[in-house]
């Protein structure tokens, strides 16, 4: 009677752990700039990651398992973002995800390196996949990427001998500038103006002042979305006719609608962009729009592919392995055909880089307008 | 005092120690962070205590001093391999230079004022750092700080490292103690209480309203000096205004004027955004609403409310003494 | 110098917006007492009201009447009621700190009930540029101007040349003794409130289609609002316009002559200068310290 009680007891608690372990969710952790200076990144970048979330669990989870995020609030601060790292760490999550800013990034990439866990995040300054990292993934183009192909455009294409560089001063900002300085330097465009501005400035009548006064072919804008179309329109004020040149900041879709008329003729080189011609994009947005009421910038963008990427990576493995995710993402290619999620074909190299098609647009009559596609290198 | 409240007083801060000593063992590597930041944090707002609790200035720069002391701290363990605690000696003199030159206009004019100059020097100091990357390395900020070796400790681990954070809050409060307890500290409570009376008696409310501010931000370059090797990267970006508020909020809800009012106020500000964590992103919103309840109803912090308290207790107890004793004396023959 | 005068034209552009904003906090402090550190925030919020307005459907000039009476009852009777009358008798200072939460508390509320992104705002007026001088300018910018102008006249008449203004000086210099002659302070006390009320909504409602309606742009424009107030002049309204007018031209000047890293830093140091130099503001009068 015992024996039977005992063994009952015993088959229970078995079948109930094997029951567990077997639809045990993957928990992801995910640190973000939720607050501070920059809730508009974090906050897209999280909206993204839950988005995808929800889909994959529709379906049913990857191999049978549900997944899970516990989002943390970086508060933009590295001090803040690295505790919320070691918290996150501790708790061994599969991945980690996040933060955005590359500043938050350089000090958390460290731990998660020392922890086996790999990062997958969203900041985009040069340096953070040339120090040797083995556990660290961009989600979009670095800039060491991205500013060649816009340095051979303004001197191929728009054949500028010297162009007026304005920036926003911060790790995004400065980074840019400071790659595309070399790269103008290779085909020897000379720097006409060197302009920083301040994230959030509402004035910029002076800038576009020294602009007019150094009389460049070419200026080349490098400054946040609002901003972006605060500059657009007071170089229409103040009737300066050069091409401007950009990043997804200078033509994405809210740039068009708060400046209106003055966007027009602005281009860029678009990696991740919302207004992509891509089917699966657009099914993106929509999707994206529906559930938040709001259209998505690129950050949005960024936080759904990294759980894509995620689900890519444990299905080629075939089981859920977090140490030895990171050598099966280096390297590996995911095609949108066999996994939609990804919107576009991507490669990883061994850096953590990545490779993909971009695009050069142009703002013609309030839309954007593929000029150039851009193809994957491999 | 009673001999019985003195010696409970004494048990309850051994406890306190021993537990701030042995608890933390067992806590994981998040844990000993916070409680790491929480000490840091400690001795900045004991600086701020100094000039805002006990001498009553408003300083709005001690967000820009912590800063001052982390980059020195950063600067000369990573491009000049020297100790920390040369780092240490060049931020105390520095800070308390740069707040003495910054406390000159403060002598002319009333509280708010300096409240003002102080909020200038901040956004100065972030511009400065940021700009200057020559020094700084600008918004790129710099890495891989290492953390010291204490007598001859590595405190590479955790652990070894809070108690080194540890120990130097110890040592900044027996320090800061010992200033309380001596004719300048007294000095420094009659200014705030009364400068008027203060000057009538002699005080040169200058010089002591001067040294009060001075060693406030001295304090401030000394939890910088710690911040750096705590989190082994810094930017530009922490040392804004915001961490100066952060700070203020810290001495204000704590209970400025109190000793251990920054103890209380940093622990506050360090775990509350734990405690809040379930109210996702109203806890700022949460926090700003009971700071402002509290300034109302206690502007001298929670401290402040335990004063009141424990201030009534003991005059309700000696107004029943008294009237025990003046009923005694009425009935007596 | 044809770059010079585009640069002091749009320095008088930008100016404007901050005089418009400091002129409310100059107010507070005249006559009341209070150091508003939450004053960008006051300029940031009637816009986000009236947005929500517009949102459950509403016309744009009826969500600007409603916007304008909430801010009235919001940031004018509630500021007063729930903030500043329990805190007054605590001193300056600890009111002082409370709007310092009090405008973080702003932000987080704006940021979570409506969005970290930043929303266009619709101007009344019409979007177009004006040639001044061969330079152009947008007519919202000289709208601004002109209301700012506006205001600090009608207030300097109000406050020096009306009865009710008389009373409101003499609550500021001295409630006690006022109340001893006979001056309603409290209510003298809560028209202030309701002036700056109204000033913050009018000012929103012409600088948001400019500057946007985000929750932080309370920030810089608070910030610049309080360095244009002490430079001008912290106890005469019309230090407020001087102020504001200087720091645009300052500000505009530093960044195309001195350097764009370092433009935030030549009004700061301007801010330290006069308060060695000049503590009353280049238009206001010495203070008294009381004793």
């Amino acid at each position: 009677m015992k024996i039977g009680i005992c063994a009952g007891l015993l088959l229970v608690t078995v079948s109930s752990v094997a029951a567990f372990a077997q639809g045990a969710p993957i928990k992801l952790a995910d640190v973000a700039e939720l607050s501070g200076g920059g809730a508009t990144v974090g906050n897209n970048w999280k909206n993204g990651i839950d988005l995808a979330i929800e889909e994959i669990n529709a379906k049913g989870g990857v191999l049978g398992r549900k997944l899970e995020v516990t989002h943390a609030d970086s508060q933009s601060n590295p001090g803040v973002a690295r505790a919320q790292v070691q918290k996150a760490l501790d708790n061994e999550p599969y991945v980690l995800l996040g933060p955005g800013y590359s500043g938050s990034v350089k000090v958390t990439s460290p731990l998660a390196a020392e922890a086996g866990i790999t990062q997958i995040m969203g900041g985009e300054a040069a340096e953070l996949t040339q120090g040797g990292n083995k556990f660290l993934f961009r989600t979009s183009f670095g800039q060491q990427s991205s500013m060649p192909k816009v340095a051979k455009y303004i001197n191929d294409e728009l054949k500028a001998k010297s162009v007026a560089i304005v920036w926003v001063n911060n790790d995004f900002g400065k980074g840019g500038r400071d790659v595309i300085t070399k790269e103008f330097a290779k085909y020897n465009i000379k720097v006409a103006a060197d302009i920083s501005t301040e994230a959030g400035q509402a004035d910029f009548a002076a800038d576009v002042s020294k602009i007019k006064a150094a009389a460049p072919d070419a200026v080349f804008i490098y400054v946040n979305e609002e901003e972006s179309a605060r500059m657009l329109k007071e170089l229409k004020r103040q009737a300066i006719s050069v091409p401007l040149m950009g990043e997804t900041t200078l033509v994405g879709q809210k740039v068009v609608e708060l400046a209106g008329e003055a966007a027009n003729g602005a281009r860029g080189h678009v990696g991740l962009t919302t207004d992509a011609p891509v089917d699966l994009v657009k099914a993106f947005r929509e999707k994206f729009a529906k559930k938040y009421n709001y259209v998505p910038d690129h950050n949005g963008l960024k936080g759904y592919l990294a759980i894509y990427m995620i689900k890519a990576t444990t299905e080629k493995m075939g089981k859920v392995d977090a140490k030895a995710f990171a050598d099966n993402l280096h390297g590996l290619t995911i095609k949108a055909a066999s996994e939609p999620g990804i919107l576009m074909d991507v490669t990883f190299d061994e850096k953590g880089d990545i490779d993909r098609q971009g695009f050069l647009v142009e703002i013609v009559d309030g839309k954007q307008v593929v000029k150039q596609v851009l193809p994957k290198l491999n | 005092m009673t001999a019985t409240g003195k010696y409970l007083r004494i048990a309850l801060g051994v406890v306190v120690i021993a537990a701030l000593i042995i608890v933390p063992m067992n806590f994981n590597r998040y844990g000993l962070f916070i409680l790491s930041q929480w000490a840091v944090m400690t001795i900045a707002a004991m600086g701020l205590n100094l000039t805002l609790g006990y001498a009553g200035q408003v300083s709005l720069a001690q967000g820009a001093f912590v800063g001052i002391g982390a980059y020195a701290a950063a600067i000369m363990t990573t491009q000049g391999g020297m100790p920390l605690i040369a780092a240490l000696g060049v931020a105390i003199v520095l800070c308390f230079a740069i707040g003495w030159i910054l406390g000159y206009p403060a002598l002319r004019v009333q509280h708010h004022y300096l409240a003002f100059v102080t909020l200038a020097f901040s956004t100065l100091a972030f511009l400065v750092f940021r700009n200057e990357d020559w020094l700084t390395k600008g918004i790129y900020g710099i890495s891989n700080i290492p953390r010291p070796n204490v007598l001859g400790f590595a405190t590479n681990r955790p652990l070894p490292f809070y108690y080194f954070c540890l120990g130097s809050l110890a040592l900044v409060s027996l320090a800061v103690w010992w200033l309380i307890r001596s004719p300048w500290g007294r000095a420094f409570v009659a200014l705030r209480e009364n400068p008027v009376r203060a000057l009538s008696l002699g005080i040169d409310t200058r010089r002591y309203t001067l040294m009060a501010f001075a060693i406030g931000s001295a304090l401030g370059g000394v939890a910088g000096t710690l911040y750096a090797p705590l989190t082994q990267y810094i930017d530009p970006v922490p040392f804004n205004l915001s961490l100066s508020l952060d700070l203020l909020m810290m001495v204000i809800v704590g209970g400025s004027g109190f000793f251990f009012g920054p103890f209380l106020g940093a622990m506050i500000a360090v775990l509350l955004p734990e405690w809040l964590r379930f109210t996702q992103g109203y806890y700022l919103m949460l926090y700003a609403v009971a700071v402002m309840l509290l300034l109302i109803y206690s502007p001298t912090g929670i401290l402040g409310i335990l004063d009141r308290y424990l201030a009534e207790r003991r005059t309700k107890a000696a107004s029943a003494l008294r009237a025990v004793a003046k009923s005694r004396l009425e009935t007596a023959p | 110098m044809s770059n010079l005068l585009d640069l002091l034209v749009a320095g008088l552009a930008t100016g404007a917006i901050y005089a418009l904003v400091a002129v409310g906090f100059t107010l507070l402090w005249q006559t009341s007492q209070t150091i508003n550190f939450a004053q960008g925030e006051f300029v940031m919020l009637p816009a986000f009201l009236m947005l929500a307005v517009m949102h459950v459907g509403a016309p744009f000039w009826l969500a600007i009447i409603l916007g304008i009476l909430l801010s009235l009852l919001l940031l004018g009777l509630g500021f007063k009621l729930l903030l500043v009358d329990p805190m007054l008798r605590h001193g300056v200072l600890p009111l002082a700190i409370a709007t310092m939460a009090l405008a973080i508390g702003m932000k987080e509320a704006v940021k979570q009930f409506f969005s970290a992104e930043a929303s266009p705002f619709p101007s009344i007026v019409p979007a177009g540029d004006v040639s001044i001088l061969g330079r152009v300018v947008s007519l919202q910018s000289l709208s601004v101007l002109a209301l700012a102008i506006a205001v600090v006249v009608g207030l300097t008449a109000l406050l020096n040349r009306t009865s009710i203004g008389h009373q409101m000086q003499a609550t500021a210099q001295n409630p006690t003794v006022a109340r001893i002659i006979g001056v309603p302070v409290e209510r003298m006390i809560l028209l202030t409130f309701l002036i700056n009320a109204f000033l913050v909504a009018l000012a929103s409602l012409l600088i948001t289609p400019i500057y946007l309606a985000k929750f932080s742009s309370g920030e810089v424009l608070g910030q610049a609002a309080f360095i244009a107030a002490i430079v001008g002049g912290f106890n005469q309204v019309r230090g407020a316009i001087a102020g504001g007018l200087l720091i645009g031209v300052v500000d505009n000047l530093s960044a195309a002559y001195v350097s764009t890293q370092y433009r935030a830093a030549v009004p700061l140091i301007l801010l330290i200068v006069i308060i060695l130099f000049r503590p009353q503001g280049l238009l206001g009068r010495p203070e008294e310290r009381t004793v």
